[in-house]
């Protein structure tokens, strides 16, 4: 009797292990697919930066940038000003470069919209600050958001010397013009912003708003790639920051 | 002890249910808050925080005061204190717990919030805030109530309290540096970008949470029978005198920065205080009360007649506190954020739900306050101390 309960529990492990182990098999194999993998696709970078060219025109009613990104990732169009999320923006050249203007400034340039966004710093401040690691700095530069793990404390919307940082205040889901399915919508009280389109790099695509530029103003590429498009350009043309002595570094560099 | 909060007079009843009755508005404008998000109130993009965070930063303040009471009284045997040192650790106990809820009340998804706790970040000095906060409520809980519950058994209190209570003056300081700590550190804030903050912070809190003291002791001496003293009074309004000067002082220091050295980014916010920026002034007029109300407050504390004439101290210890609750609530929070980083000016005003909530956790406070005190001045009565 003894014996032969030992015998039956053996069999019946062993027959569970192999009735298991086909559809485990099975799990393993997908997994090593394109599920959890990194996409054969996507785009090689050791350090993402954005080149705005501020000599080419871009006219005040050209909005294909903003248009394109607002849509891509579900930003919403809120009513209220004070209630407004902006991802990418235009600034005056005063506004975007405060202190830097000056009487004498190139006509064409003062008036010249400057295209504003997060700047993905190499010192980021809003990483610093953050109570509970909701904004994280990747190793290829983009500053990202963990739209579950942000409190609404807004640390960070403090910290940015840039104002390039957005808090739901309310829903935002009504306010969504257009829904895109590809991308998540967010909750209120949830900070938000530009994420480099990380979720297009993953896929072998440029960043939305380059994308879309049909006057070829903005750049997108590898700084530690030399032979870039990037670094050809900042090679051959001056470029500024936006209050580079602050010490923050900021990746997204403009050409004068 | 608790039962003695239970027996009470009409009056006792009636400030109960009128603290409770603006706990309970407030309540229900936090569930509009709750359901609606941050979005009902005045904040904004570029103004991000307002009243709330406001209330916090001042009443840190109000709390790290009580160590005005227990450095004298524990480390200099200042014997004249030891009747209301008790008053300052519940006014701290009752402040800190304010300062916690308006947190709690400020964050777009309040129900993460112990995500602080889960993903604890060293790097980031809201982290340190939390833990000086909860670290400095539970050393006056536990020092008031012990020393309370010894005096009610005619003891002296336990040796083992001791070390909390030392331990416990250097943390009110750490309270008051930290919370400095989370403006003082952020690049493209010039408002808040200097080293002067915390020195800043804790000087106006001993001008402030003792003034408030005063003001208690004096409210207690008439309704109840326990009599603070006169002594501990004047005591008390000397160092408002001195935390006052000195956080008047540290005042003009910045603005001698801003305005000598002309730079920009530090010298538009004091503008926008003073005179408006850009035609915006919503901040003038209580700008302008709050350099009123502390020159006229500081005149009448360091002139020793007008000291020791108790009206008038009683009214320039409420001139000190509503000043500084001007001074750092609304002038340091908001103005930090006016004109913002693209040096634009979006002005921000609370809305009314804002203000109710406000209101309400001032009345949580007071309640706890309230209770504390009764109990506390109930065991000073039946002692007859």
């Amino acid at each position: 009797m003894e014996r032969s309960r030992r015998s039956f529990l053996k069999i019946a492990g062993i027959s569970v292990l192999g009735v298991g182990a086909k559809p485990l098999s099975q799990a393993l194999a997908a997994a090593q697919g394109s599920k959890t993998g990194p996409d054969p696709r996507a785009l090689p970078g050791k350090r993402w930066a954005m080149v705005v060219d501020l000599k080419k025109p871009c006219p005040d009613n050209c909005r294909d940038c903003f248009e394109a990104c607002h849509k891509t990732h579900n930003v919403p169009s809120m009513p209220n000003p004070k209630d407004e999320v902006k991802w990418i923006w235009n600034e005056s050249f005063p506004h975007a470069f405060p202190g830097q203007e000056h009487d004498f400034l190139d006509e064409a340039l003062k008036k010249h919209p400057v295209i504003v966004l997060c700047n993905h710093c190499d010192n980021p401040p809003c990483v610093r600050v953050c109570p509970t690691k909701a904004t994280f700095k990747r190793e290829d530069g983009i500053v990202m958001m963990d739209y579950h793990r942000c409190i609404g404390c807004r640390f960070c919307m403090a910290g940015c010397p840039f104002g390039a940082r957005s808090l739901n205040w309310r829903d935002p889901r009504p306010f969504i013009k257009e829904l895109n399915k590809e991308f998540p919508t967010r909750t209120r009280g949830v900070v938000e912003k530009c994420n480099f389109c990380e979720e297009r790099l993953a896929k072998g695509q440029k960043p939305a708003c380059v994308e879309a530029c049909k006057e070829k103003v903005l750049f997108f590429g590898d700084l530690e790639d030399a032979g870039s498009e990037i670094r050809r350009l900042l090679k051959v043309r001056t470029a500024i920051r936006r209050k580079p002595q602050l010490g923050t570094m900021p990746q997204v560099y403009y050409l004068v | 002890m608790l039962e003695k909060a239970l027996v009470g007079s009409r009056k006792y009843y009636g400030w109960v249910s009128i603290l409770l009755l603006f706990m309970g508005v407030g309540f229900i404008c936090y569930l509009l808050q709750l359901s609606e998000g941050l979005g009902i109130t005045g904040m904004s993009r570029d103004v991000s925080w307002g009243l709330y965070i406001a209330q916090f930063t001042f009443l840190v303040g109000v709390a790290a005061s009580a160590v005005m009471l227990v450095l004298p009284y524990y480390l200099h045997h200042y014997k004249t204190f030891g009747k209301i040192t008790i008053l300052g650790e519940f006014l701290a106990v009752s402040a800190v717990t304010m300062c916690l809820t308006f947190i709690i009340v400020d964050l777009g998804q309040p129900a993460r919030a112990f995500n602080v706790l889960l993903y604890p970040t060293p790097n980031s000095i809201l982290f340190w805030d939390m833990v000086v906060l909860n670290g400095y409520l539970f050393l006056n809980i536990l020092v008031g109530w012990t020393v309370l519950s010894a005096e009610k058994k005619g003891l002296a209190p336990p040796s083992w309290v001791k070390p909390f209570i030392y331990i416990s003056i250097p943390w009110a300081i750490s309270i008051h540096t930290v919370t400095a700590f989370i403006y003082a550190g952020l690049p493209g804030r010039g408002f808040w970008l200097t080293a002067i903050m915390a020195p800043r912070f804790l000087s106006s809190a001993f001008a402030s949470g003792p003034a408030l003291l005063i003001l208690f002791c004096l409210i207690i001496r008439r309704l109840t029978k326990f009599d603070p003293g006169r002594e501990a009074i004047q005591t008390l309004a000397k160092i408002v005198t001195y935390a006052m000067l000195v956080s008047i002082f540290f005042v003009l220091m910045e603005l001698f920065t801003a305005f000598y050295s002309k730079i920009p980014e530090h010298m538009h916010h004091f503008q926008y205080l003073f005179v408006g920026l850009h035609g915006h002034t919503t901040l003038v007029p209580w700008w302008w009360a709050f350099m009123i109300m502390a020159v006229v407050a500081a005149y009448l504390l360091v002139n020793p007649r007008t000291r020791s004439d108790e009206r008038l101290l009683a009214v320039a210890c409420a001139m000190v506190f509503i000043s500084l609750w001007i001074e750092k609530g609304l002038g340091l929070v908001v103005t930090g954020f006016i004109p913002n980083p693209m040096d634009k000016v979006f002005e921000y005003s609370p809305t009314w739900p804002e203000v109710f909530i406000t209101l309400g956790v001032w009345a949580m406070g007071f309640l706890i306050l309230t209770v504390l005190y009764k109990i506390a001045i109930s065991i000073k009565e039946e002692k007859g101390v």
